[in-house]
């Protein structure tokens, strides 16, 4: 590697030989107009307009295939026996494991004390707000019912019947409900400081009531910055071990059941693994275009897509160790329920599909997230988040498809094609993700102010300045 | 006594974070009580200075934890073994570790709702109103760029000439009185 190259960069620090987390020249009013200008300018961007159009084309979509599907039922999509999960139950994991990434950041990483976290925490937390909005949405709609969807809480009614607290299906119920309460608390608890400084900083009188309304009367008072401190703390220590169990609980839905290519031990660490990597690939999707239309590449910088490259990589092999030990036991079991279906994954009639996920996770990703030069390409970057993405699809789809359409009994076999009311639902899906993320960049201020603060010289308390009985000039600050 | 009801307290503004955390360090050795920083992002050293160190946060966290998984896994033996009990495979119907699920996930959401609104509460959140926004250097400052100390008329060593010349004595940018 070229070090002398990297010693004369501007953007490296030359102590750690990192690269800068934020650019060396901000202070702490140039940040703060930076952020808050993208939000309270009259002129939205013709760009974001042209997006939001598109993006409502998409809602729009899955507008038209939901009614569709709650006048005529689910029979509109390709779901049938044996394949009764179908793009629903995929799209669902897809989704909420693309969340994951938003809590590890803003939970996992602040455990960590990774402060270069601080830049991208809200928008990936936004993000998993939304993702959980989309993922909610299927296995409702998949019940058949779903106006009906409220049986699945256990309230006295009029049936007297309550719900079976021994089924996976309904640990997920409380799982992911309980992760979209948390996650969305969490960005809101986040978010008052700043809608503070909005507050102060709108000029019109609509956005002053609404950050005014919205900050609850923040103050930056030290007594409540304590506290404030204490519950963001509490709600990182609580939402790590959430995160984790989501996706755990997720693989029990289908680690429970005895189909083959499901009743496995590795899948609770491996959809874990498999979600983290899923969603820092749609974090970088949605940070290196957000950088680069709002010139943000002072707050999000090379440092921070070197980084989420490599926690990719990490993921990455962990969910490699996953496909590996799902062969090894195929054999190791010696079932041959268990090696015929790992024989039909790879070169059955849907066997094209194991072969893109092992291209889009493993091959490309694995060999190419080693070069440094590599991570920090900013449109390599984004190209190997799409393709992650669209591995990581595949990677549910696999999974439920391939291990339904041909279990035990060849009599029962059948196989699986999605209609195109499933493609539409799905496409929809993407659509109002990224509506609801344009309008969430568009109203409220995408990376967190006060935290960023934090990252800048002089915020750090020198004990000889504040002693009492002399003042910072005696003391030569 | 007019004062009092008059004025909320005198602000001083500061353009670092030592210069405010020794001007309230050294108020609070001075007798002041009644008093608060105001910062833009978290100063622990502000909150040490004007004698705030410890919260009722995490009580009520761990309440709320507690209450949560507690009365979930009640709820979940309640329906199982009493109100509507299901013969699954000949399973017992106390089938504790398969409660423990979502026993775990609602102590994580009571326990969160609580860290959450109890830090609210505890804040006195919402309180739109504030006579510190009266002050014409705090909302641009405050939770920006500058750092504020108040010494508050609350305090019986409160007198607004006396105050005034205290708080100039740390070469602050200005003190300016705020009303109520």
């Amino acid at each position: 590697m070229d070090t002398n190259g990297l010693k004369n960069n501007p953007t490296i620090d030359p102590s750690t030989g990192e690269y800068n987390v934020i650019a060396a020249d901000q202070s702490f009013r140039s940040v703060t107009e930076k952020i808050t200008h993208i939000v309270l300018t009259p002129q939205t961007p013709s760009g974001w307009f042209a997006l939001f159009g598109l993006a409502g084309t998409g809602a729009t979509i899955l507008v038209v295939a939901l009614t569709w599907l709650f006048l005529k039922g689910v029979g509109i999509w390709g779901v049938t026996q044996p394949g009764a999960w179908g793009f629903a139950i995929i799209n669902f994991v897809w989704w909420i494991g693309i969340g994951h990434a938003g809590t590890l950041i803003s939970a996992i990483l602040l455990l960590f004390k990774q402060r270069w976290r601080n830049s991208i925490s809200r928008f990936a937390e936004a993000m998993t707000i939304f993702a959980v909005v989309c993922a909610g949405m299927f296995p409702v709609l998949h019940l058949g019912r779903p106006w009906l969807g409220y049986w699945l809480f256990p309230y006295p009614n009029s049936m007297t019947i309550w719900p079976q607290f021994r089924s996976p299906l309904m640990w997920d119920v409380c799982a992911v409900s309980t992760y979209a309460t948390i996650s969305t608390v969490f960005w809101y608890i986040g978010m008052v400081p700043d809608l503070g400084t909005m507050r102060d900083r709108a000029e019109s009188k609509a956005a002053k009531y609404f950050y005014g309304i919205l900050s609850l009367g923040w103050r930056g008072s030290a007594r409540h910055w304590m506290r404030y401190e204490t519950a963001s703390l509490l709600l990182a220590g609580l939402a790590t071990p959430l995160v984790l169990s989501v996706h755990t609980v997720i693989s029990f839905d289908f680690a429970v059941a005895v189909l083959p290519g499901w009743h496995t031990t590795i899948f609770p660490p491996y959809f874990v693994a498999g979600a983290i990597y899923s969603g820092f690939a749609m974090v970088l999707t949605l940070a290196i275009p957000l950088r680069k239309f709002y010139h943000l590449e002072d707050l999000v910088t090379e440092r921070h897509i070197d980084n989420m490259g490599k926690v990719m990589l990490a993921t990455g092999f962990i969910v490699a160790y996953g496909y590996g030990m799902e062969v090894f036991m195929a054999w190791y079991s010696a079932s041959h329920t268990e090696a015929f279906m790992m024989w039909n994954r790879m070169f059955g009639p849907m066997g094209w599909s194991y072969w893109v996920l092992v291209t889009c996770n493993l091959a490309i990703p694995l060999t190419t997230l080693w070069s440094r030069k590599l991570r920090t390409s900013i449109s390599f970057m984004f190209c190997l988040s799409i393709v992650v993405n669209a591995g990581m699809w595949f990677e549910r789809f696999v999974i439920v498809v391939t291990s339904l359409y041909r279990d035990f009994l060849p009599s029962s076999w059948g196989t699986y094609r999605a209609t195109s009311w499933d493609y539409m639902t799905f496409g929809g899906t993407l659509g109002l993700f990224t509506l609801l993320f344009l309008l969430f960049i568009r109203f409220l201020p995408m990376i967190p102010m006060s935290e960023i603060r934090l990252l800048l010289p002089g915020t750090r308390i020198k004990p000889h300045n504040i002693a009492s009985g002399t003042t910072a000039e005696e003391a030569g600050d | 006594m007019l004062s009092r009801n008059v004025v909320y307290g005198l602000l001083a503004e500061f353009d670092t974070a030592d210069e405010l955390v020794h001007a309230a360090r050294q108020a609070r050795q001075d007798g002041w009580r009644k008093m608060d920083c105001y910062t833009p992002y978290p100063v622990e050293e502000a909150a040490e200075a004007i004698g705030f160190h410890r919260n009722m946060v995490p009580l009520v966290t761990l309440l709320g934890g507690i209450t949560g998984g507690a009365l979930m896994f009640w709820l979940e033996t309640w329906i199982s073994v009493q109100a509507y009990p299901l013969n699954i495979g000949g399973r017992p119907l106390f089938s504790w570790p398969a409660f423990i699920v979502p026993a775990y996930e609602l102590t994580i959401l009571i326990a969160g709702l609580s860290a959450a609104f109890g830090m609210l509460a505890l804040n006195g959140f919402p309180t739109l109103y504030h006579p510190l926004f009266n002050a014409p250097n705090f909302r641009d400052g405050a939770t920006t760029d500058k750092f504020f100390l108040c010494l508050e008329a609350k305090d019986p060593k409160f007198s607004r000439e006396e105050t005034k010349a205290y708080l100039e004595s740390f070469k602050p940018v200005s003190v300016v009185e705020v009303e109520n």
